[in-house]
């Protein structure tokens, strides 16, 4: 997963989603509430019979506003894209964390 | 020194470390919760267990679960968690919280549970203020059960029980609960939001996580309403449902906060905790050696004792008091005993009688239907029971004659004018206590320390104590003199 994967891409989206196939029931309420739509319904069925929810792959703001309204614990997970400042070489874990997006939407 | 920036990715909102990561419900599926999709309920347990989370608190939470869809709750939430039966989960709550004041106690509470069966308990427990939060989701219909209509029910609203829609004329209007529990002086904290959009779900997140923080900081009642969509049982897709909330449900029940003092409020005092066991027998003014000493006085098991006994008479002749002290003895003497007392309100005069058993096995009714001795007081007393009484028992009677009309085959009689004899040794009202001394007689099966014991516990004037003993041993005499002159020999002609 991108978890912690550094990603040498200067341009990243300021968020991401990952969305469980099995845990989603496909209520649709996340595309109905995402600002920026970019969710959308599998057309596909999964294992349990349901349409599920599938994030289109860019354009996520990291709002965080999908995983306020999902009603499954962990259906959604939302990461923010965050700059870690690296001083030098060998002092990795010495960076500061600043978040680039800030939830506005 | 340089410096490079690296961009990456980091978990924003994921699920809260109060939610199981699997739920042992059932066999298969064990990632998903038992709700339909686009529920409320799972939107409420992410507030929740989020909540639980920021402030620190899920090793001391315990969540009480309701009888609802929300039933299981304790199959998602990794907190110390109570299922209480139907509506009485704040006062499951109350007893939580003030055996254990440390936790953070949350009652969980569905409309048909808070504001239908519960209506007294949620009621009581706002107007105590106890220190508790309580979420109470309204979806205005009883949906685990499939569509019935609750207190909450919109005017209008079609149910299974309202096919026409709900009538103000026969069903009443919608309870508005937030309303009016903020009538109550003592809650801290009441608001109603709802699940209607984004920004509403925004603000239950927050009204959520201060009814929760109110508790930590000791302040006393909150509760939070969320209305909340059911889709299934409202037959409309999740979306659908949600504008429903918006559009219908906030007309009834419109949202806002009805009780802000938690500025004003201070922290509520500690209760002083329940006494202990060993502290109840000071708190009653029992000495110590007026307690039952374990089988102080065990009766030798060689055979069955199976004593089952009616007492009957006038409110005030002492009939439950014999009942008691016969009891009591049986304790004393190791036996398994029950006593169950049956009156009117009257506290003199009336009619009064009471149960008694002694047994070698547990009891297993405390209702004496047909008695093995029946103590008579009185004669309407006599005629309500005798023919309860077993063949081969005993009637015990308070009268010069026994009521020919009254004699039956199979049964004993000891008809003696107690009352008059109890006045013979100083106070008429000691003719229990003579009718108590003829029934020990008859039976045989009790110590005579046992009696002691049990007269000593149960009497607190020694004066009484004194006459009630010479009353028992005139009972015992009593008995014997008329064994040997046959007066009682009423025996079976069957027998015969």
């Amino acid at each position: 997963m991108v978890e912690g994967n550094k990603i040498e891409a200067k341009k990243l989206d300021r968020g991401w989603l990952r969305i469980d196939g099995e845990e989603c029931k496909g209520c649709g309420l996340c595309i109905e509430a995402c600002p920026p739509k970019v969710i959308a319904m599998r057309e596909e069925l999964n294992p349990y019979g349901y349409r599920t929810a599938i994030y289109a792959g860019a354009g996520c703001t990291g709002c965080g506003v999908c995983f306020m309204v999902c009603p499954e614990p962990g259906a959604i997970t939302v990461f923010r894209a965050v700059v870690r400042r690296v001083e030098g070489s060998g002092h990795a874990n010495a960076g500061v964390e600043e978040a680039i997006s800030c939830a506005s939407n | 020194m340089s410096s490079e920036a690296v961009q990456e990715y980091t978990v924003a909102q994921g699920r809260a470390k109060s939610f199981y990561t699997r739920y042992e419900r059932k066999d298969e599926l064990q990632h998903q919760t038992h709700y339909c999709p686009g529920c409320g309920h799972g939107t409420v347990h992410k507030m929740l267990a989020h909540a639980i989370d920021e402030l620190g608190v899920q090793d001391r939470t315990i969540l009480i679960a309701p009888v609802g869809c929300a039933v299981f709750t304790y199959y998602y939430f990794d907190v110390g968690n109570v299922q209480a039966a139907h509506g009485r989960a704040p006062a499951v709550a109350t007893a939580m919280k003030r055996s254990r004041p440390e936790s953070i106690v949350i009652s969980y509470q569905g409309d048909g549970d808070l504001s239908a069966i519960g209506a007294a308990e949620i009621l009581h427990a706002a107007n105590r203020g106890e220190n508790i939060s309580v979420i109470f989701v309204n979806n205005a219909i009883y949906s685990m059960t499939g569509g019935q209509a609750a207190p909450t029910t919109l005017i209008g609203q079609k149910s299974t029980t309202t096919p026409e829609g709900r009538s103000a004329m026969t069903e009443g209007y919608p309870l508005h609960v937030s309303e009016l529990l903020a009538t109550l002086e003592a809650p801290v904290y009441m608001e109603r939001v709802g699940l209607g959009d984004n920004k509403q779900i925004a603000q239950a997140t927050r009204a959520v996580r201060r009814a929760v923080e109110n508790q930590t900081r000791g302040l006393g009642f909150s509760m939070v309403e969320v209305l909340s969509p059911c889709p299934t049982i409202w037959k409309m897709n999740p979306i659908d449902a949600q504008r429903w909330v918006r559009d219908v449900m906030e007309k009834t029940f419109p949202l806002g906060v009805f009780r802000d003092r938690t500025k004003e409020t201070a922290p509520r005092h500690a209760l002083r905790p329940a006494p202990a066991l060993d502290a109840i027998p000071r708190l009653l003014g029992l000495a110590e050696e007026d307690l039952p000493a374990d089988h102080a006085h065990t009766v030798a098991r060689h055979r069955e004792i199976d004593l089952q006994v009616r007492i009957a008479g006038f409110g005030g002749q002492g009939v439950l008091l014999l009942g008691e002290v016969l009891a009591e003895a049986g304790l004393d003497a190791g036996l398994e005993v029950s006593w169950l007392p049956s009156y009117g309100p009257e506290m003199r005069s009336g009619t009064s009688n009471c149960h008694v058993r002694l047994s070698s096995q547990p009891v297993d009714s405390p209702l004496v239907t047909v008695p093995s001795v029946l103590v008579a007081m009185n004669e309407p007393s006599l005629r309500k029971f005798d023919l309860t009484v077993r063949s081969g028992g005993w009637v015990i009677y308070n009268g010069d004659t026994f009521p020919a009309d009254c004699m039956r085959d199979g049964v004993h009689v000891l008809a003696l004018p107690f009352t008059r004899l109890a006045a013979e040794l100083g106070d008429p009202r000691a003719a229990n206590m003579v009718m108590l001394g003829a029934l020990l007689e008859i039976d045989g099966v009790l110590p005579r320390a046992s009696i002691e014991a049990a007269l000593g516990r149960l009497v607190k004037n020694p004066r009484w104590i004194e006459l009630d003993e010479r009353a028992l041993a005139r009972g015992r005499e009593l008995f014997k003199e008329s064994l040997r002159q046959g007066s009682w020999a009423k025996e079976s002609r069957a027998e015969a």
